[in-house]
């Protein structure tokens, strides 16, 4: 691609990078081979390609934000290929919906990367070999230089030089001098910013790879009362990187004492808090401890997270001789702000004989509707006027027959299969023999259910809340911490620093007093070297 | 705490004196910028002013400006146009001692005639920077009420956002005038802020009100306030990059180089129209450098500080969620703008349009995430 002359006026001045120069012809044999990698590596470390990739990297990421991406959300991913049936599975093909883990966004990235090490590698071996090197000598005539001024003086040169040393020297100059003339050199830690600042990034993408490689991330739902301990088994949702070792999570766990939210009068959050009782392993006291939204409880790498609440009934389930055969809290799914809850609760053993031609056993399940504060709207029905627990009221319907639970496939506890149940009616405060009834945990005169097969019978007598909490783990979290701080000091370095160099150079003139020519050269941009420069030449000459 | 909604009120009524001081500096900004004779000491430039410059919102001066052909005049503003240029830059003093010599003579005999219309539009100018510092007082005013009205920072929704990235364009501006003169950027600094504070309280204006919980931590007062000061910045450096692509241009298609040949022709001069006044091309590249060169870091800044806010708060430090995404775009873009300065091909024009292909994505990451992606940063309150 060449670009017409009038577009690309500047073209021909030289770059900071060399580009790959004219091409010699190939050698043949095994010289072709390595002719070829060399030209590769040239055209691949070039300026030229880094500021291609860096483009294409944000041309990259620009779908990633426009669509769903499975990464942060995958049930938007799922509805928006069901939306598109076409269009959908054809994104998926190109890894539209994880455009951060696909192979061309790793191709870029990697080859970006490889570009920095080519360039930074040689930098640094440049940059030290001129760390050892004095300053360049002055010219034959420093004066005539892009700034340049002299002066005169009474002194022989060699003392009109020896007085400029200290000088430049006391303003942080570094000073070489050969009598005659004189060097010096300001800034050099301009590069060394530039160097720190393309190694933080290969360290900070080390960090993200590790931190990727060894994390772990899960969530579980505690309800008060009860605790949670830091192993796999006991995650309701678990990820981990390749490398993590499973079975040597950190041994603490975390119980659940209480927890308190607080609304605004409309029902808006205000605060919410968990108070936990923590042992960093088995064996320990427990502390407690608080979390809170903003607030994570940590061990070691590992950071425990409040990231929801919500209610959980307590039900009861008594034959007629009142033998309890189930007796548990059941969390219940939030579905709107005033926390008007799905609840689901499956009771496998209920000690009934298999019923029917077929023997299908009698199990019971009672799907229902949980409000913290109940009120009959008269359009809508039972719903929840307000978050907090002020008057907590549940719907239930039962049903009889088999949950499937014995055919090994996984169940959702949320969800009821409900192809081989049958629902029955109860009998309650709302009445005899209705398909579904209203129950009150707070009222001890309306929180029991009646008619269940065999004399059976439901109680909701209590309501804790429950907290989920996010594990997350990312050991190499601190080192992205460290290589994001090198690298910002390192950019502010290079872009603030300027290197310059100043140059004196004496000699008698014709009426037998010095002559001493000043010369400056500033390196980088930015026109504040012509004061500078100005204000030490007329210190010079004040000598 | 309740709001009050009387401080409310007052910052609300300083916001609109802040917009109208605004939109009058950047009149009287125009009518200088269009009318403007040589500074005391260059020879005087005259010229007719162009009808849709006025029409861009010149009061009525230009019944004083003198008009006056000749060619020995016309050379005299070539030679002018790059003897100014030259000196600003501090980069070819010989170049100005020429120019200044050669055509002093002439350049004195039209000081007299032109006087006037040099007075009245350097007067202008100076009204032009008294409204804008009155304007920057009103909206400092307006920013401190209402944190006082809602108790807290006042930058928690886009309203504020775009007011607070609107004043540090202005202070920006002010500082730069400070230092260096670059009168000549005002109307161009003002338009896009007159626009964005339009915006922001037409379409985004938010009535006073508390924080949502989302927002409440002493990051917001760190990584946002970050977010800002770069933004504005940005906003300053890519109004200097549009000036330099037109002046870029403007010198490209100049037929002939200066100094030692004829001077070009009356037509190709007064082609040139407004644009011969702007500072040379690599002044206002330089400055764009210098500008973004400063916002850059901050930028990095309120990336890393909304990194770990992030972490605090959501367990991760980086999650490609939308505003993560562009905020990662319009760094890797500066980026390549820093990087193709010194990149031989790259740097000038080129590189200009990378640093506003920089702040569109900066736009984007504002505007068009906020208000039409949905994301973890869906705080906005549109």
């Amino acid at each position: 691609m060449t670009a017409p002359p009038s577009t690309a006026p500047t073209s021909t001045s030289g770059g900071a990078s060399p580009a790959p120069g004219p091409r010699s012809p190939a050698p043949p044999g095994r010289g072709r081979v390595r002719w070829l990698a060399r030209s590769a590596w040239r055209q691949l470390t070039s300026m030229r390609t880094a500021l291609l990739l860096l483009f294409l990297l944000a041309m990259a990421a620009i779908p990633g934000s426009l669509l769903p991406q499975r990464g942060v959300n995958p049930l938007e991913v799922d509805s928006f290929i069901a939306r598109h049936p076409t269009l959908g599975p054809f994104f998926d093909r190109l890894f539209l919906f994880d455009v951060f883990a696909a192979p061309w966004f790793g191709a870029i990235y990697a080859l970006l990367f490889v570009s920095l090490v080519g360039c930074v590698v040689p930098r640094t071996r440049m940059y030290a070999r001129a760390l050892a090197s004095p300053p360049p000598r002055a010219p034959a005539h420093p004066s005539r230089l892009q700034h340049g001024t002299t002066y005169v003086t009474s002194a022989a040169p060699e003392v009109a030089i020896g007085k400029a040393e200290p000088l430049l020297r006391r303003r942080r100059w570094r000073v070489v001098t050969d009598g005659a003339s004189l060097s010096a050199e300001k800034g050099r830690l301009r590069e060394a910013g530039n160097l720190l600042f393309h190694t933080s990034l290969l360290l900070l993408l080390a960090g993200v790879g590790l931190g990727a490689a060894y994390g772990y991330s899960g969530t579980v739902l505690v309800v008060e009362g009860s605790s949670f301990t830091n192993s796999l088994i006991n995650y309701d949702q678990f990820t981990s990187g390749p490398l993590l070792d499973r079975a040597g999570l950190p041994p603490f766990s975390l119980k659940l004492t209480s927890f308190d939210a607080s609304y605004q009068p409309d029902g808006t959050p205000r605060t919410f808090m968990a108070h936990v009782a923590a042992r960093t392993d088995l064996a320990g006291a427990a502390t407690p401890g608080d979390i809170a939204v903003n607030a994570p409880w940590r061990d070691g790498s590992a950071k425990v997270y409040l990231i929801g609440h919500g209610y959980a009934p307590h039900f009861t389930v008594r034959d007629a001789s009142g033998r309890v055969w189930f007796d548990q809290y059941i969390p219940c799914t939030p579905r709107d702000e005033n926390f008007t809850s799905t609840c689901t609760v499956k009771v496998p053993d209920t000690g009934l004989p298999a019923a029917g031609p077929n023997k299908r056993p009698q199990q019971l399940a009672f799907t229902g509707v949980f409000f913290p504060t109940t009120r009959l709207d008269p359009r809508e029905g039972y719903v929840s006027a307000y978050p907090a627990l002020q008057a907590p009221g549940l719907t239930v319907r039962a049903l009889v027959g088999d949950l499937h639970l014995a055919n090994g496939v996984p169940q959702n506890v949320y969800a009821l299969d409900e192809s081989a149940m049958q629902q029955v009616p109860v009998t309650g405060p709302a009445g005899t023999r209705r398909p579904a009834q209203v129950l009150a945990p707070g009222n001890p005169k309306q929180r029991t259910l009646t008619g269940l097969p065999g004399g059976m019978t439901l109680t909701v007598d209590d309501v804790r809340q429950f907290a989920t909490f996010q594990i997350k783990s990312d050991p190499y979290k601190g080192l992205v911490l460290v290589a994001a701080v090198l690298l910002l000091m390192g950019l502010v370095t290079s872009l603030r620093v300027r290197r310059r160099r100043i140059w004196l150079r004496a000699g008698r003139g014709s009426d037998g007093r010095t002559l001493v020519e000043v010369g400056g050269l500033s390196r980088s941009e930015g026109d504040r070297f012509a004061a500078e420069f100005d204000d030490v030449a007329r210190a010079l000459a004040r000598r | 705490m309740p709001v009050d909604l009387g401080l409310a009120r007052l910052s609300d009524n300083l916001l609109f004196v802040a917009v109208v001081c605004y939109s009058l500096a950047m009149l009287g900004y125009a009518a200088e910028f269009a009318f403007r004779r040589r500074r005391a000491g260059e020879p005087v430039v005259e010229r007719q002013p162009e009808a849709a410059l006025v029409g861009a919102g010149g009061p009525p001066i230009a019944g004083a400006v003198p008009s006056g052909e000749g060619a020995g005049q016309q050379a005299s503003e070539r030679d002018d146009d790059r003897a100014g240029g030259a000196g600003r830059d501090g980069a070819g003093r010989a170049g100005a001692g020429r120019a200044g010599a050669g055509r002093a003579g002439a350049g004195r005999a039209g000081a007299g005639r032109a006087g006037a219309g040099r007075d009245q539009a350097a007067l202008a100018g100076k009204i032009a920077v008294a409204l804008t510092i009155l304007g920057w007082l009103a909206h400092v005013g307006s920013l401190v009420a209402r944190g006082f009205a809602t108790h807290r920072v006042p930058w928690g929704n886009m309203y504020e956002f775009s007011s607070a990235i609107s004043l540090v364009a202005v202070t920006t501006f002010l500082v730069l005038m400070a230092r260096q003169p670059v009168r000549y950027l005002g109307v161009f600094v003002m338009l896009p802020v007159v626009c964005y504070l339009g915006l922001a309280g037409k379409v985004l204006y938010t009535a006073a009100g508390p924080l949502v919980p989302a927002l409440n931590s002493y990051w917001i007062k760190i990584h946002v306030v970050a977010a800002i000061i770069a933004s504005g910045v940005f906003m300053v450096g890519a109004a200097t990059t549009v000036l330099y692509l037109f002046k870029e241009r403007w010198e490209r298609r100049q037929p002939v180089p200066y100094p030692d040949e004829p001077g070009p022709g009356v037509a190709v001069v007064t082609r040139g129209g407004i644009l011969a006044r702007l500072p040379a091309a690599e002044t206002l590249d330089r400055t764009a450098y210098r500008v973004i060169a400063f916002a850059f870091p901050i930028w990095t800044f309120a990336v890393i500080a909304g990194a770990i806010w992030a972490e605090a708060a959501w367990g991760r430090y980086w999650g490609w969620d939308p505003k993560e995404t562009w905020s990662f775009i319009t760094w890797v873009i500066y980026a390549g703008y820093l990087h193709a300065r010194a990149t031989a091909g790259w740097r000038g024009r080129r590189a200009a349009l990378v640093a506003l292909t920089g702040f569109a994505a900066l736009f984007i990451d504002y505007y068009v995430v906020n208000i039409w992606i949905t994301g973890l940063h869906s705080y906005a309150g549109v």
